[in-house]
């Protein structure tokens, strides 16, 4: 904790004929609805103004990365997760490309296009609750209540791909847990002209609204040059008038091959802020469409069905005794957790790497090989064994680049993975960005800084 | 209604103002939101227009624990923070109760390490634990509807058993 | 500039400083002495040629435990390590811990107007890990640095407020390194289990 500032320590301000006043310290303590639960501000006040801010962290701090020198490189996937747990599916990308990349192993095209569309979801629903929240601390709470709604959407989308909400532990090193399942295009159409349909209410309910528009336009500016010196990256920087983006500048996945534009900011400040995510999101809707146009196409088409889907337990059945002929090329219905991971699937969701990513069931249950890989990669002890070496990998999160930088010695668990967290930046930058606002300014501008603090603090 | 010894000292009319005062505590929650990390989204969730928690009449937060009668500890406490959910529950007035949201609340999840607490009831006493990570919002209202039915079950001063603490803890 | 043009172009410049270098999968690295961090940093931040404006990213690595992890398991050694593929960049493996120093400073720069990446080293010994600040560059390091002191004990020379970050002041110890127990607890309050 802090030491306490003597009273004598505060500034003591006086001008001739009027009183003499002293700062205030007020402690915005960790617990605090505004501060979304875990950070504390203690400001000095001169009367309204903030003269100078601390900032103290670490209230949330999970021990991520001595936690993933634990575990085997799969079973980190689940600590990604909570690391930015609005866009799970962003930090799931980002480590599983990193390792990748350590591997030097390519994964197949579809699978490319069906993580650039979960990212995309999963950015939108960050912006969702990020402008939610921030306009609710305003007092603008039916646009939270829409925007939550518009969430519910995705998350809904969300869970018939991956099988949970929130924590979805969707990606594998080499792959991705299981395909889109059937109807996901529909579904998917449908929800996102929901979402438009909320945006497009919630923007007339805040863009020319006065009091939003006055609290959040002039406040919480910083200039381009101090956001580059902070290392501030993503809407934040974009708002400042930088174009950068890592999805284009450093291209990643199939983002080369989709169009899309930056929205860029021109004054920095939080109305700005607003303004970009709000745009940002109608892109990523636009990235989704495109993708799921583009995406190569998937068994359904190209494959005909050689045999009728039999029950999982069935196929073992008639292999055990023998009769395998009918069952070769055969879909086989496995339990609903293990959806999209089906034999003739497999080869569009995962790299064709066998000391990397898990065999089909039907391999597994079938046949000795598949037992064999399955059990090396598994089991406690074995598992992925990237060769010695370090990579460092950066994708666009949410709030910025979020990057992974790991090193291997070759054992079957990670020896560091370090995540370099877009808003520990932004927030490093926020005794900055208050000095000279007055009280009341806080609320917006920490609410347009997006703090995760899982992401924060790890 | 109440099930403990103390109701044979009790006549037919007090346990009818006991059954009354319950039945009008359950339905106006207070709750604190002692929000930290991720499930604080599927509080979110719960609390807003889709799975609406205001239908159980827990739908207003207090965000003063002076205010507030249920404690919802929702997310991670690491031992940085565990001061200050102590001082937190230490604030609130009489009769309170507390409900642990999520697994790490509950027992720690899976952060076994030097930063977390593993299970908030080593620090305060908890009265219901709703496990999960995240917990779904249908979860998450089954652990309020427990909720209403121990704080309707609750004698009139608020007098309860005493929370059993874990056998290593009790000394 | 690509990796390897960079690389050199880092090692014309300062060929006393740069102690070593690779390129393991297209990430140009090079590896610095200690007292030179400081000016080298200076020229890559402000010289027209290399103009890195962002400080990405400052941690540090513990390599006092590496490759010395013993397998639980049985039969590991006949191995699933995946060799690389002829797809990526770089044939050539990785070449090792830089120095034998129990600790590595590491730095991620990137510059946005030419787009390329720099990672540099500096080894740290562990009887006597202190490193300079770059907080007067970038006002990104004030609190990365505060971090890596948290987690592994590392001083930075120059910093004004090198204190803890994530964890609490009554905690002792720095939990990164490899020697700290990953269940090792020292609660403020509540029971130690």
């Amino acid at each position: 904790m802090t030491q306490a500032i003597p009273p004598a320590a505060l500034t003591s301000r006086s001008t001739p004929g009027q009183v003499e006043t002293r700062d205030m310290l007020l402690n915005i303590g960790p617990a605090h609805p505004a501060m979304h639960g875990i950070i504390r501000i203690i400001a000095n006040l001169d009367g309204e103004q903030i003269v100078s801010a601390d900032v103290e962290i670490g209230y949330l701090h999970r021990g991520f990365e001595k936690m993933s020198e634990t575990v085997d490189y799969n079973g980190v996937i689940p600590y990604t997760d909570r690391l930015n747990y609005v866009s799970p599916l962003i930090n799931n990308v980002g480590y599983c490309m990193a390792v990748e990349k350590l591997l030097g192993i390519e994964v197949p095209e579809r699978c490319h296009y069906i993580r650039v569309i979960v990212s995309e979801i999963s950015r939108i629903t960050d912006h969702l609750t990020c402008v939610g929240a921030s306009a609710m601390e305003l007092g603008a709470f039916t646009v939270f209540l829409y925007m939550i709604k518009a969430r519910e959407y995705l998350w809904e989308l969300v869970e018939m791909v991956t099988g949970a909400r929130l924590t979805v532990s969707y990606c594998r090193v080499g792959g991705v847990k299981g395909d889109l399942p059937d109807g996901f295009a529909e579904r998917c159409h449908k929800a996102l002209e929901e979402t438009r349909r909320v945006l497009r209410e919630s923007d007339t309910l805040l863009t020319r609204n006065r009091i939003f528009v006055d609290r959040m336009s002039g406040t919480g500016k910083i200039s381009a040059e101090d956001a580059i010196s902070y290392g501030i990256t993503g809407p934040f920087l974009r708002a400042s008038g930088v174009d950068y983006d890592v999805r284009k500048d450093c291209p990643y996945a199939v983002y080369d091959r989709l169009q899309f534009d930056v929205p860029v900011g021109t004054r920095g400040d939080n109305f700005d802020r607003y303004l970009v995510r709000m745009e940002e999101m109608e892109q990523s809707m636009r990235i989704i469409e495109q993708a799921l146009r583009d995406i190569p196409a998937g068994p359904f088409q190209t494959h005909p069905e050689t045999g009728r889907p039999i029950p999982a337990a069935e196929m073992v059945d008639q292999a055990k005794v023998g009769n395998i002929q009918g069952i070769v090329d055969t879909r086989a219905v496995t339990d609903p957790t293990l959806d999209g991971s089906a034999k003739p699937l497999h080869l569009f969701i995962g790299a064709d790497e066998k000391r990397v990513f898990l065999p089909a069931k039907e391999d597994t249950y079938g046949n000795i090989e598949g037992l064999m890989q399955h059990f090396k990669l598994v089991m406690y002890g074995h598992g992925v064994r990237p060769p010695k070496g370090e990579v460092y990998f950066p994708v666009e999160g949410a709030n910025g680049e979020l990057g992974f930088y790991i090193v291997s010695d070759g054992a079957n668990s990670p020896y560091r993975v370090r995540v370099r967290p877009p808003c520990f930046a932004i927030m490093s930058a926020l005794p900055k960005l208050l000095i000279g606002d007055m009280m009341a300014d806080l609320t917006p501008t920490f609410g347009s800084v997006n703090m995760i603090g899982g992401e924060l603090d790890r | 209604m109440s099930g403990t010894d103390l109701s044979s000292e009790a006549g037919f009319f007090t346990s009818r103002l006991e059954e009354a005062i319950g039945w009008a505590r359950k339905y106006s929650i207070f709750q604190y939101p002692f929000v930290t990390a991720c499930c604080g989204m599927e509080y979110m969730a719960t609390a807003c227009s889709h799975y609406d928690i205001d239908r159980f009449g827990a739908g207003l937060p207090r965000f003063s624990p002076r205010q507030a009668d249920v404690l919802f500890v929702v997310g991670t406490i690491s031992h940085k923070m565990a001061p200050v959910l102590k001082r937190i529950y230490d604030q609130m007035a009489d009769p309170k109760w507390v409900v642990s949201f999520g697994v790490c609340t509950c027992t720690g999840g899976f952060y076994d390490n030097y930063a977390t607490v593993m299970g908030i009831d080593t620090i305060i006493p908890v009265d219901v634990y709703i496990p999960g990570c995240p917990p779904r919002p249908e979860y998450v209202l089954d652990g309020l509807l427990k909720l209403q039915a121990k704080i309707a079950a609750q004698h009139e001063t608020g007098r309860r058993p005493a929370p059993e603490l874990r056998p290593e803890i009790a000394r | 500039m690509n990796a390897a043009d960079l690389i050199q172009a880092v090692k014309d410049r300062f060929p006393q400083a740069v102690q070593a270098s690779h390129s393991y999968r297209g990430d140009a690295t090079v590896v610095l002495g200690r007292d030179s961090l400081l000016e080298v940093a200076r020229t890559l931040k402000e010289d027209p040629a290399f103009q890195m404006n962002f400080l990405m990213d400052v941690t540090a690595v513990d390599f006092s435990s590496f490759g010395k992890k013993q397998s639980p398991a049985f039969f590991t050694s006949s191995g699933v390590s995946v060799s690389p593929s002829p797809q990526i960049p770089d044939q050539s493996p990785w070449p090792g811990p830089p120095g034998s120093s129990r600790f590595v400073v590491v730095y991620h720069l990137f510059s946005l107007p030419f787009k390329h990446r720099l990672r540099l080293e500096v080894p740290v010994e562990e009887d006597d890990a202190e490193i300079d600040s770059l907080s007067a560059l970038w006002g990104a390091a004030d609190w990365l640095e505060r971090e890596v002191w948290d987690m592994f004990g590392i001083r930075f020379r120059g910093h004004q407020n090198l204190k803890r970050i994530l964890m609490y002041d009554e905690f002792v110890g720095h939990p990164l390194r490899k020697d700290y127990a990953v269940n090792k607890r020292q609660p403020l309050i509540g029971p130690v289990n």
